[in-house]
């Protein structure tokens, strides 16, 4: 069994909802049920693939951290990887936009491949356009709001370019409103980043990661530094965004992987323990340990 | 509970090591930029090592055993005008009592500046005024010296003549040789103790111990290494001045003694350090005996470079840091005085 | 806790708890001591110099006639004619200043810039290591040594090779052309002050989050844009204040350019075109250094004691300035 959902009381009525949300009595199914009919379910003909990992290792130095995973990332799903502190669910992450490669030895073996193309043989910038992250904790830089989204297109081509062309506005204003910013930064976006609130300087890195059209999306626990509300919000974004893009969710929080998520890897200690749609993972997992994580007995 | 370790089903392959991002993608501007970073990092060492070797070719090729031990004569032929065996002992005297007068009140005024500092007002004016002090031109020093030894009341410091004192003495320029080396005794005691955590410092506190015993006790052998590294920079910067030398020293070729008490005597009296000899020596002063400069400046260079070394060693610490620290490079600005 | 009257403890504390305060108040003193040794420095080496300043006013920065000839006026006792002892006209030592200054201090602001950045970014890793002895070496070296080195080597080579007779034919009736001159003084400048600048660029780099830096990279910018465009935008105020940390240490250099920078006080003229940087120049500090032998002449010591507060009041005003431009900084929380 799932564990029981924690209703929060929210200010606002979220925007993405059922609005006869029930706010009294029901217990856990029927908050189980409700949650999931907060959430429609992908259409089928929308789901494409995207990524591909075939039997893949990662490495620090001698010392194998993700081992033997086999995975997709389709989009018009989120995929979310659940599991323990150490279950290398973070380095599989980040070895989907290569940045892995940054730390000094290390290695790896097998294939992932992006639309078919290992991406290896891609120049590493291109790829991380193509694939863009967003961090734990926010990250935003030290420049404007407009200078933030607009920094991955500005520099897209290298040639020096002017700030302001009529495009780069288009395209800042609506990666703001696809990461449901926009009205609230639309007043002065000559604002500094650093002047935002905690959840908002999340919403604009996302909005920075979307700017430049990627295909893949890849989250490391976004939400672990907010608080609820921004959670709340961060969380309805992420939903919206998987028509168009492929997201995978690397998360601690289990409800939050079973609020937002459509496939779900459990990893422990390297391994890949169980895959499948979430209903399948949370409802009837095959393996016991999954059963043991989902119900509390390690973390 | 289902047991927590894996069990060791496959077999790790052969790992491909990740290649790091090469820069042939690169925008054509941005590989210029990056090559030019490559070209500067090396030339810079090349430019050390040049500066190395070039010395110690120069100076192998005319140093001989017997400069050490000989005292400079005034002649004009090379061979004639002796070795630089005063100028060695010049430098040590000068070293040793500017670092002898420098470390105490160096340390001292670390100490008060970390721990003590009140009145705010004179702890940020005190702080601003190391940080002057700095910055100050060590020519300016010597001249400010010469103000205040030829007076009267510290006319002991050297020989006497009928407007006070002629000023110019092993000790009144060991005196201010110790201004330059104190804000690097300063800067290191200083930052050495604000990395000491306050826990360290309440936990004496609460075994009763005053604030002097805390500090005497606990935190200054604790801080150890960067007092000695402080100590070490200073001496170097000591080592390689001229400037207060010139102006304060006198410049006999041979270290003339004031009077008959032994030490006293050479104290008082005038002489030369290895850094005017080279200048004496060299082009630029009157001995045009390139030889001599050269020998001595390839031993000046050994005693500095032995001094890093030992700045190095000592600073390094027990984790081999991943970014170097700069020890002593960075100056003093904004770490005293009116920024905190 | 309440600090009980001496009085009302055990003898050792009591001991104890006044050797505290003993101590509190020394080391305040000598602070104070310290403080009041500085001042009375500035004030010393300022009244010194009045005479200098008060018989020539504002125009002893000016410029008007040879200062070598007005030095030896001095000396000798014997004063122009319509002009008392004190006449003193500072202008080409001040102009040989800036000008040695300025050259050193940008072309080092260009190479430690560069350095920095391939220190922190480029380097591999077991090399970063070693560097930082060799810059430490750099700036260990003393100041004599870079001048015999620039006197016997580079001097003489770049007055083989760079300046060519006919150069020398065009202005041999103003000045003499020789090694010893603004590009070899500035070059060796350039060197001396290289250390301190790189230490605290590749300081206030390396003081740069990664966080920015690794969500650069995430986003597909190469390394180098986002040193450009993250980290040295976050630095430029270590970089400023390093830059004014330079200056001071440029402009109170003595001795290396008394040796390498020029035979004579002459004011490079810019109007010579390219002969302009093979002109002889002598540095305020250069001047001093000189001159320290005749400081018991009463209207030559004020003159140099003028010098001297120049150099004195423009290192305090630097120490200000190099504080000031750290200021930026303090918005990133970034500490440098």
């Amino acid at each position: 069994m799932p564990p029981p959902i924690r209703r929060i009381v929210v200010d606002r009525e979220p925007t993405v909802a059922d609005p006869a949300a029930t706010t009294n009595g029901g217990g856990a199914s029927a908050a189980v049920a409700h949650a999931r009919s907060r959430r429609p379910a992908p259409t089928p003909t929308a789901i494409k693939e995207r990524m591909l990992l075939e039997s893949v290792w990662l490495a620090y130095g001698s010392n194998w951290v993700v081992r033997d995973v086999s995975i997709s990332v389709r989009q018009g799903e989120v995929l979310a990887l659940i599991g323990a502190s150490g279950s290398g669910k973070t380095t599989l992450l980040r070895s989907l936009n290569r940045l892995t490669e940054v730390t000094e030895g290390a290695a790896r073996s097998g294939r992932i491949t992006l639309d078919g193309t290992d991406i290896h043989a891609l120049e590493v910038n291109e790829l991380r356009r193509r694939v863009t992250m967003v961090f734990q904790q926010p990250n935003p830089f030290p420049m404007s709001i407009f200078d933030n989204v607009a920094y991955a297109l500005v520099e897209r081509t290298g040639r020096r370019r002017r700030r302001r062309t009529p495009e780069i506005d288009e395209a800042v204003a609506d990666a703001l409103r696809r990461a449901g910013l926009y009205e609230e930064v639309a007043g002065d976006l000559d604002r500094s980043a650093l002047a935002l609130s905690g959840g908002q300087q999340q919403r604009l890195c996302i909005a920075r990661a979307l700017a430049a059209r990627p295909e893949v999306l890849l989250l490391d626990e976004p939400c672990s530094a907010l608080d609820p509300i921004s959670t709340a919000t961060i969380e309805e974004l992420i939903v919206q965004l998987r028509e168009t893009i492929a997201i995978v969710i690397v998360t601690h929080n289990l409800q939050q992987a079973f609020r937002v998520a459509d496939e779900v890897a459990f990893m422990h200690l390297g391994e890949l323990v169980e895959y499948g749609g979430s209903e399948q993972v949370f409802d009837r997992p095959r393996q016991q340990r999954t059963r043991d994580y989902i119900r509390g007995a390690f973390g | 509970m289902a047991s927590l370790s894996v069990s060791p089903a496959a077999v790790p392959p052969e790992a491909l090591p990740a290649p790091r991002e090469g820069v042939s993608s690169w925008p054509l501007i941005d590989r210029v930029c990056y090559w030019l970073c490559w070209v500067t990092g090396i030339g810079l060492c090349v430019i050390a090592v040049a500066i190395v070797a070039f010395m110690f070719v120069k100076g192998i090729a005319y140093l001989r055993p017997e400069l050490f031990v000989k005292s400079p004569a005034a002649s004009l032929r090379q061979t004639q005008s002796g070795g630089f065996l005063d100028p060695i002992i010049g430098t040590f005297i000068v070293t040793a009592i500017g670092t002898a007068v420098a470390a105490p009140v160096g340390i001292a005024l670390g100490v008060w500046l970390s721990e003590y500092r009140s009145p705010r007002w004179l702890a940020r004016v005190v702080g601003s005024s190391i940080e002057i002090l700095a910055g100050v031109p060590s020519i300016v020093l010597a001249l400010f010296g010469l103000l205040i030894v030829s007076k009267g009341f510290l006319s002991f410091l050297s020989q006497g003549s009928p407007q006070g004192s002629l000023g110019e003495s092993f000790l009144c320029a060991g005196l201010f040789m110790a201004l330059l080396a104190m804000p690097l005794i300063v800067a290191a005691t200083y930052e050495a103790l604000e990395q000491v955590p306050n826990r360290v410092r309440e936990a004496s506190f609460a075994l009763g111990k005053t604030r002097a015993t805390t500090i005497w006790r606990v935190l200054l052998p604790s801080i150890r290494p960067s007092m000695a590294g402080g100590v070490v920079l200073g001496m170097g910067r000591i080592i390689g001045d001229t400037a207060i030398v010139t102006v304060l020293l006198g410049l006999t070729i041979k270290n003339e003694p004031v009077g008959s008490t032994p030490l006293l005597g050479t104290l008082r009296g005038t002489g030369s350090t290895l850094t005017s000899y080279v200048y004496y020596n060299s082009p630029a002063g009157e001995g045009n005996s390139h030889e001599k400069a050269y020998a001595a400046a390839f031993v000046l260079l050994m005693v500095v470079l032995l001094l890093n070394a030992l700045v190095t060693r000592i600073t390094r610490g027990r984790e081999p840091g991943r970014r170097p620290r700069w020890y002593g490079l960075t100056g003093l600005v904004g770490r005293l005085g009116w920024t905190r | 806790m309440a600090a009980a009257p001496a009085s009302q403890l055990r003898p050792e504390l009591a001991a104890a708890v006044r050797t505290d305060k003993r101590a509190e108040l020394l080391l305040g003193a000598l602070a104070f001591g310290a403080f009041a040794l500085i001042a009375f420095m500035v004030v010393t080496v300022v009244v010194k110099a009045w005479p200098s300043f008060s018989y020539n006013g504002l125009n002893w920065f000016g410029s008007g006639g040879d200062v070598s000839t007005e030095l030896r006026v001095m000396r000798e006792g014997t004063p122009l004619p319509g002009h008392g002892l004190a006449y003193f006209r500072a202008w080409p030592l001040i102009w040989g200043t800036v000008v040695t200054t300025v050259v050193a201090v940008v072309l080092a602001l260009v190479i430690s810039t560069l350095a920095a950045v391939f220190l922190t970014e480029f380097a591999p890793t077991r090399a970063r290591r070693a560097v930082e002895p060799v810059v430490r070496l750099l700036a260990g070296v003393p100041s004599v040594i870079y001048g015999l080195i620039g006197i016997l080597a580079l001097a003489p080579w770049i007055n083989e090779h760079l300046i060519s007779n006919s150069r020398k034919q065009s202005v041999i009736y103003v000045v003499q052309l020789n090694g010893a001159n603004l590009t070899t003084a500035s070059l060796i400048l350039t060197v001396m002050i290289l250390p301190i600048m790189i230490a605290l660029t590749a300081n206030a780099l390396q003081s740069v989050p990664d966080s920015w830096r690794e969500g650069s990279a995430a986003l597909g910018v190469n390394r180098w844009r986002t040193i450009w465009r993250v980290s040295l935008r976050t630095a430029w105020p270590a970089i400023a204040a390093a830059t004014v940390l330079a200056t001071a240490r440029a402009l109170g250099e003595a001795v290396m350019l008394a040796m390498v920078a020029g035979g004579t006080a002459f004011a490079a003229n810019p109007l010579d075109g390219l002969t302009f940087f093979f002109e002889p120049v002598r540095p305020l500090a250069a001047m001093i250094f000189q001159e320290s032998e005749g400081l018991t002449i009463a209207t030559l010591s004020h003159t140099i004691y003028a010098m001297a507060a120049v150099l004195l009041l423009s290192a305090t005003m630097l120490s200000f300035a190099g504080w000031a431009a750290k200021q930026p900084m303090k918005r990133y929380g970034v500490r440098a």
